[in-house]
């Protein structure tokens, strides 16, 4: 036995005080609960815990090794500074919902076996949706019901492709899974949404610009990479991964250039670095699995400080449009240092972060011999400095004097980037404290003299395309505008299906009330007025029409008229009748 | 753009064109170096191409511009559309 408590359980509960904690207690503790949450983590022993039987699987809420260990470690940090940066933000739905979301987070992570899972997982998606929500504008109410909407049919896949799984192998047991049969199929989906894949992908970036300044730091970190670590842990090597990846790490490039809501730029190019992790994944070998795992690492850092930086500026201008903003590096100085790291970061500038993670995927490809992919690759890092790295800081802090003169960021979000940003920087400078903990041993070595010279050809020729295409003026202006994306289907086509099912439903309805409500029962009720007469009149009309004779007809109706008003049938009429009817029971009962 | 003018508003670095000019000059220089370091030292590369005289600088200056003009000119007009068009 141990003396530790399942890893998600101190974030999940310990969102119960803030219930009540107020002002500075409540800060200090949000302060404290990821530290003594990640002093827990480290009270835990390599293996699985807190096993128990539930419906006759076994559950399993502690699973750990180096797979879960590494992203439980950046969670907590993420946690933490993200708590530190929203040290300000005296709304309970936002605290409570963050705290809950980290531990979610963690939850899924050491998740042994696919039920809890699942329930950390939908866990993610409600915290998420509140975090969105509490910014309480229209767009942004609007923006996290779609998310909620979407997320929750992801969900429903996964469960689907986890009943299916568990009942085609009879084991619960969350490892390895890879494409098989439909469940596994269904499982890789569900995922999918959460990793935003091309056409799942547009809740991130209709949502992440809309949600709270502080929300966003923690959104960026935790969804995308959980969704990392299920598909390192249950479909490494999956070869469609590769593409997915492809897809991902290069369109995204293309929409951050004309976007204009410098957080929905940020929104695309953190699609963009998914791309690489899921690429790292489907080549599945060991170099590509840490490199993936180190780049998730890495990028929850460095985009978790790329949105601060950008939280910061809208906290102070109430802007974020980049033909609102520039000229901000006299007002905020810091903050744009601190941008400046992260964009050189998320660039892989060597002695930055993204260069030791990003390098160990490219290598991975090229190892393979996987030569398209390797030039996409190539391509995305140029297109992500050109967007993330220059574009950002350059449309915030630089570019025209946008007039706006503010004071620099509160001293409690400084302290949050500061750390962010030397965390980036140490990690980028001494990368074997990252090597050391990921899953597989590894000897590689990212500083060769080949290696960093190309790398800054690379980055500096990009910068120099920027700078020619600025100065010529065939750079794209920054327009107000909306760019349709993938979510075009349901937020255009939501309308259509609406319509269409109100014609097809409400048509049937109506259908159904001419026909059901009020034809045939008025049909009935004129029949059954009388019945005998109807029935009588009727056998007359058929022989008058089987015979062509229609001279009597009139006569007999009348005749009949007169027998039925006045009930005057012969009484051997009704004798017959009763005969008749015994006859017929007696053949069903003695037969 | 309209300028509000603090009181105290001293003028950042950049104000002056002078300097611009003076980190243009800089970069550009950089940039012609980094070049040149090409010749002069023995790469280690998995694919051959990596070996050609300014592979990475060509290919980083191409894949720009390429990425502004397709974004510029084709995805640009395909999906961009007023502010209000969802509301």
């Amino acid at each position: 036995m141990i003396n530790a408590l399942p890893p998600a359980t101190l974030l999940i509960l310990g969102a119960l005080p803030l219930l009540f904690l107020k002002g500075k207690a409540k800060g200090i503790w949000l302060l404290i609960l990821p530290v003594i949450s990640f002093f827990n983590l480290l009270a835990i022993p390599v293996g699985s815990h807190w096993t128990f039987g539930f419906l006759g699987f076994e559950v399993v809420l502690g699973k750990v090794d180096k797979l879960s260990l590494i992203f439980g470690y950046i969670f907590h940090i993420i946690a933490f500074i993200s708590n530190l940066y929203a040290w300000h933000v005296d709304d309970r739905v936002q605290n409570i919902s963050g705290t809950i979301y980290a531990g979610a987070a963690l939850g899924v992570t050491f998740a042994g076996d696919l039920f809890s899972l699942f329930v950390f997982w939908e866990m993610l998606t409600i915290s998420a949706t509140f975090l969105v929500l509490a910014r309480r504008t229209p767009k942004a109410i609007a923006a996290g019901a779609r998310y909620f909407m979407v997320h929750v049919a992801g969900g429903l896949c996964l469960l689907a492709g986890i009943i299916i799984h568990v009942q085609q192998t009879g084991s619960a047991a969350f490892g390895y899974i890879g494409l098989e049969s439909l469940g596994s199929y269904l499982i890789f989906i569900g995922v999918g949404v959460n990793c935003a894949w091309p056409f799942l992908h547009s809740w991130l970036v209709d949502a992440y610009p809309e949600a709270t300044i502080t929300g966003t730091i923690f959104l960026s970190a935790f969804t995308t990479k959980t969704a990392i670590y299920f598909l390192a842990r249950a479909f490494p090597g999956t070869e469609i991964l590769i593409w997915i990846g492809v897809a991902m790490a290069g369109f995204p490039i293309f929409y951050a250039v004309i976007e204009n809501d410098l957080r929905r730029v940020l929104a695309y190019s953190l699609i963009n670095q998914v791309g690489f992790m899921v690429v790292g994944i489907g080549i599945g070998t060991h170099l590509a699995i840490n490199g993936a795992v180190a780049h998730a690492f890495n990028d929850i850092l460095f985009k978790g400080l790329l949105f601060m930086t950008m939280g910061a500026v809208m906290y102070r201008t109430g802007k974020i449009n980049a033909t609102d903003l520039g000229g901000l590096y006299k007002s905020m100085p810091l903050t744009c240092t601190f941008c400046i790291v992260g964009a050189a970061s998320i660039s892989a500038f060597p002695l930055f972060s993204g260069f030791v993670s990003k390098s160990m995927v490219m290598e991975a490809a090229a190892h393979g011999n996987l030569r398209f992919v390797w030039f996409v690759l190539l391509f995305a890092s140029a297109g992500v400095f050109h967007h993330a790295g220059i574009k950002i800081p350059f449309f915030a802090f630089f570019s025209h004097d946008s007039g706006l003169r503010c004071k620099e960021a509160p001293k409690h979000m400084l302290l949050a980037m500061g750390i962010t940003a030397f965390l980036c920087i140490f990690i980028g400078s001494f990368p074997n404290f990252l090597y050391a903990h990921l899953p597989f041993a590894t000897e590689y070595a990212p500083y060769s003299a080949s290696h960093v010279i190309a790398q800054t050809q690379l980055l500096f020729f990009s910068a120099l395309a920027f700078a020619l295409l600025l100065l010529s003026g065939i750079y794209p202006a920054e327009i107000r505008s909306v760019n349709l994306d993938a979510d075009l289907i349901y937020r255009k086509g939501g309308p259509w299906i609406y319509r269409a099912c109100d014609k097809a439903f409400n048509g049937i309805n109506d259908f159904g009330n001419k026909v059901f409500a009020q034809k045939v029962p008025e049909l009935l009720a004129r029949f059954f007025s009388d019945p005998a007469r109807n029935v009588q009149q009727h056998i007359v009309r058929l022989s008058a029409e089987a015979t062509g004779d229609n001279s009597k007809i009139d006569r007999r109706f009348q005749k009949i008229a007169h027998r039925t008003t006045t009930n005057a049938y012969p009484i051997g009429g009704g004798v017959f009748l009763a005969v008749v009817f015994l006859a017929v029971m007696s053949l069903f009962y003695f037969n | 753009m309209k300028q509000v003018n603090v009181p105290n508003d001293k003028p950042g670095i950049f104000d002056n064109p002078r300097n611009v000019k003076r980190l243009l000059v800089t970069f550009f220089t950089l940039t012609g170096l980094m070049l040149l370091i090409d010749v002069f030292y023995h790469k280690h590369a998995i694919f051959h191409w990596e070996e050609y005289f300014g592979f990475y600088a060509v290919y980083g200056f191409v894949a720009c511009v390429i990425l502004v003009i397709i974004s510029k000119y084709i995805l640009r007009p395909l999906v961009m559309r007023k502010e209000d068009y969802y509301d």
